[in-house]
């Protein structure tokens, strides 16, 4: 059992958890991911270590509720425990020094890019940070990445907060500004924003990394269930990846493929609440 | 022929052992037993074992023996089974063997011990894998007293990597001989394929249990979730964790794909992710766990060894109202185990025979709908002296269905060798092993799949065996 020593919501429908795995703490890289099965029925989901803390032994986790694992598991609180936490898994981040990286986080995405704006930061690349979300509310870390970030640009697609828009307008502003410079661009967040991000990078030549996000069984290039399709090659995201040249993905194949268990998914979740209902403190 | 008193305890002459029929094997009815996951074979009657023990003709120079890769000493433990000393055969196969109940239903016996009985010659073979299996099951029904390790403790730490059938033999040796041993398992749960390849209805999980409880009443560990190469390296387990040497069997686990267009359309399933799925997560229970898995109505499941029948017969199981398997070679040239495939026809199983995909077919939303292929003759033999399938020109046809599975064969997975530096593999990435399996690094050993490539239980247990035997060797000379 691997216990969650902190836990925080962050956010809407978004949790932060700290969890003791000192083997992994130690082990894991910028850009890794853990697999949790939280209780013993659960299933396998991976999420990326945002952070890790090795002289204590613990790593640090930000989930999104989104189905019927991530509620469950959001029900686990602190001094609580997770049933299984195995890693850390997929390839670092590959971190160089390029000038100026323009880093962008969708959504979720931003817990993704967090690490990788600080590795990057500190092998001395300027850092612009560009995150997005529907909607105020959803946006999140700002403070962590306003005090991180050279420049900090915020978009919302209503408008309640930061410029109104997505974060592919942001980026193309920036590209277009005679002032600035955009060497490098770090991207992750949900697919279809990762291909408009490669699309606007792509005739500028400038080079893009992304972040996957197929399902995945075991992490450990066993099953393909994570397979995707990188310059017309098929590659095990789990451990080929996660991040992949973002002008090389197949996303329209990427973004199919995640609709495969949709009904169950949705069978899942609704199981999963009505159940709470009847039994919880209503 | 009924048996009295009289009769156990008689001598019967060659002649009258010939007489006696092979037994059968009780099962379960093909219908009923294709839409459960129990097991579906039920064992043999302790009287029907006597009888079929009793066709064994004792033969001096046993060749069954030869034919077991461990070599166990098969007529003196049928020979116990004829004198109704169940537990005593049991310790007859115990000598050279730690997984009986495993082996005895897993084993292609009619390649291994069976198929040197001196009665093949005359009608068949004594039937030894459902003899080991009966006495392996009435071991664990009626064994009593705790496993205990008589050996004084050696002070010495070693590592097993990987749970499966080397990893858990290997371990379970060591800790007799008194060392402290550790299994490191990259899953959540013990067992390698045991658990999350072989299905439930073939090699019902609470045995396989049982021989992880052993292991841990002999005092061995067992760490899930450690990932060698990852959550550790080797070097760490010997520079930090204190590892004395260490024994590599994280079996061959990596999916081989067929590379024909469309392969990555939805309802296209490698065999592990899908027999995964189903076993290690129990998916066929969803939604009472978590886990779901695409069932298919139709199913076509590509390859003839046991993984392609396990899979084929558990897409059944799932519900599917038609399953088929799809090889590229003749029936009688299929891998599988002769069992699995007369179960799989029994359960109404369709075999395509000498047929190769050449295009999964998409429906137009990003699912399978069916399988383009080429219809297969044999022609030269290649090298493995099996006539080789060519294709036969303009012979193409589809076959209409929602889930493709792909058992092919399975390669070394790259994750651990390549992050122990100075460890040597092969050029396909399988670990070079010398004849007393240790590797190129010093007080590392390494069997099972991971240098064999795709093997069988027995032989990967015979590897954990003589890995036990070596490490131990090498730590009384350090
Ligand atoms: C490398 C990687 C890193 C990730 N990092 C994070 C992270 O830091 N924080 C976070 O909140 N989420 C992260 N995710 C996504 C997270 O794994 C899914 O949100 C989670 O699995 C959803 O499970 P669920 O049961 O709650 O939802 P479900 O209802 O089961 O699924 C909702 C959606 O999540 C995705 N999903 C479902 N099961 C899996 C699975 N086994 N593997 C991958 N995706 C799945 C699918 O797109 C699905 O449509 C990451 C995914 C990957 C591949
Ligand atoms: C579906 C299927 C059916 C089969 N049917 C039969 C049969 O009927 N008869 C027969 O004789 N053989 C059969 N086989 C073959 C047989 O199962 C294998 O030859 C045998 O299991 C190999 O044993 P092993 O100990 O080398 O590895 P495995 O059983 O593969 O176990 C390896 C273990 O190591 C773990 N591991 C992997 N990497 C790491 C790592 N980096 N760190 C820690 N742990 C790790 C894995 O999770 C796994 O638990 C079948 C195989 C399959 C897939
Ligand atoms: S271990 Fe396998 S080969 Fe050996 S006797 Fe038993 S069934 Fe036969
Ligand atoms: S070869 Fe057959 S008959 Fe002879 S000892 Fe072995 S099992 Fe018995
Ligand atoms: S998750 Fe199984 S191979 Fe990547």
């Amino acid at each position: 059992m691997y216990q969650v020593v902190d836990k925080q919501t962050i956010g809407p429908n978004l949790t932060q958890y700290e969890i003791m795995a000192p083997r992994i703490a130690r082990a894991r890289k910028c850009g890794q991911f853990v697999i949790v099965r939280p209780f013993a029925h659960s299933e396998r989901i991976p999420l990326t270590v945002a952070d890790t803390n090795p002289g204590k032994g613990t790593i640090t986790l930000i989930v999104q509720t989104v189905g019927k694992t991530t509620l469950e598991m959001s029900q686990i609180e602190k001094g609580g425990a997770f049933q299984d936490v195995a890693g850390p898994l997929g390839m670092p981040s590959h971190i160089e020094k390029f000038g100026t990286v323009v880093v962008i986080g969708g959504g979720l995405g931003t817990a993704v890019i967090y690490p990788q704006a600080i590795a990057l930061k500190e092998v001395g690349n300027k850092i612009v940070t560009i995150i997005g979300a529907r909607t105020k509310d959803l946006l999140i870390m700002q403070d962590l990445l306003a005090k991180l970030s050279d420049q900090l640009i915020m978009t919302t697609d209503d408008g309640s907060s930061g410029k109104k828009g997505l974060v592919t307008h942001a980026l193309q502003e920036l590209i277009d500004d005679p002032n600035s410079r955009v060497d490098a661009v770090y991207c992750a967040g949900p697919v279809i924003m990762m291909k408009a991000v490669a699309q606007v990078t792509k005739p500028h030549n400038i080079p893009t990394i992304v972040s996957l996000n197929p399902v995945m069984v075991d992490g450990t290039g066993m099953c393909g269930g994570c397979r995707v399709t990188v310059g017309g090659k098929t590659k095990f995201a789990c451990v080929d990846g996660p991040e992949f040249d973002g002008h090389q993905v197949d996303y329209d194949e990427l973004m199919d493929r995640l609709t495969t268990y949709k009904p169950q998914e949705k069978n899942s979740l609704d199981q999963f609440k009505s159940h709470t209902c009847k039994c919880g403190r209503h | 022929m009924t048996e009295t008193k009289d009769d156990l305890n008689r001598k019967l002459t060659p002649k009258e052992r010939l007489a006696i029929e092979r037994q059968q094997m009780p099962q379960r009815d093909g219908a009923e037993r294709a839409r459960d996951f129990n097991e579906v074979n039920l064992g043999l009657a302790e009287k029907i074992a006597i009888r079929e023990a009793k066709r064994c003709l004792q033969c001096k120079n046993a060749k069954c023996i030869e034919g077991c890769p461990v070599n166990i000493d098969i007529p003196a433990f049928i020979t116990k089974i004829s004198e109704g000393d169940f537990l005593g055969a049991a310790a007859v196969i115990r000598k050279d063997n730690n997984l009986p109940a495993v082996t005895g239903r897993v084993c292609p016996q009619e390649v291994q011990c069976e198929c040197r009985c001196l009665r093949c010659k005359s009608d068949s073979p004594v039937a030894i894998g459902w003899l080991e299996r009966f006495v392996a099951d009435y071991e664990m029904k009626h064994r009593t007293g705790k496993l205990e390790v008589t050996a004084a403790k050696t002070g010495k730490k070693v590592a097993c990597i990987g749970s499966g059938p080397a990893g858990i033999t290997c371990a379970g040796e060591l800790a007799k001989m008194g060392h402290d041993v550790t299994i490191f398992e990259a899953f959540h749960k013990a067992g390698g394929v045991l658990v999350y390849g072989i299905p439930e209805f073939r090699l019902p999980k609470a045995i396989v249990q049982r021989e992880i409880d052993n292991l841990q009443e002999l005092g061995v560990k067992i760490e899930t979730n450690v990932i060698v190469g990852r959550t550790l390296t080797i070097p760490q387990l010997f520079e930090e964790e204190g590892f004395d040497a260490v024994f590599i069997a994280n079996g061959a686990g990596l999916p081989t794909f067929m590379n024909v267009p469309g392969e990555n359309f939805k309802g296209v399933y490698s065999a592990n992710e899908y027999l995964t799925r189903v076993n290690l997560m129990g998916a066929y229970q969803f939604p009472k766990f978590d886990t779901p898995v695409i069932k298919g109505n139709r199913v076509c499941v590509v390859g003839g060894g046991n993984t392609a029948m396990d899979a084929v017969r558990t897409s059944k199981r799932l519900g599917a109202a038609e399953s088929t398997i799809v090889y590229r070679r003749a029936l009688e040239q299929m891998p599988a185990r002769v069992e699995e495939v007369h179960h799989a026809q029994e359960e109404g199983i369709r075999f395509e025979m000498l047929t190769a995909p050449v295009e999964v077919l998409g429906n137009g939303d990003g699912w399978v709908k069916g399988l383009r292929c080429i219809r297969m003759e044999l022609g030269e033999p290649d090298e493995s002296g099996r006539r080789r399938p060519v294709p036969v020109k303009g012979s193409e046809f589809n076959i209409e269905c929602d889930l493709v599975i792909v058992a092919i064969g399975i390669n070394a997975n790259p994750l651990l060798t390549q992050a122990t530096p100075g460890l040597k593999v092969n050029k396909w990435g399988y670990i070079e092993a010398d004849e007393n399996l240790m590797t190129s690094l010093p007080g590392v050993f390494a069997g099972g799949d991971i240098v064999r490539g795709a093997a069988t239980v027995i032989l990967a247990m015979g590897d954990g065996k003589t890995a036990a035997r070596n490490i131990d060797k090498y730590l009384a000379g350090k």
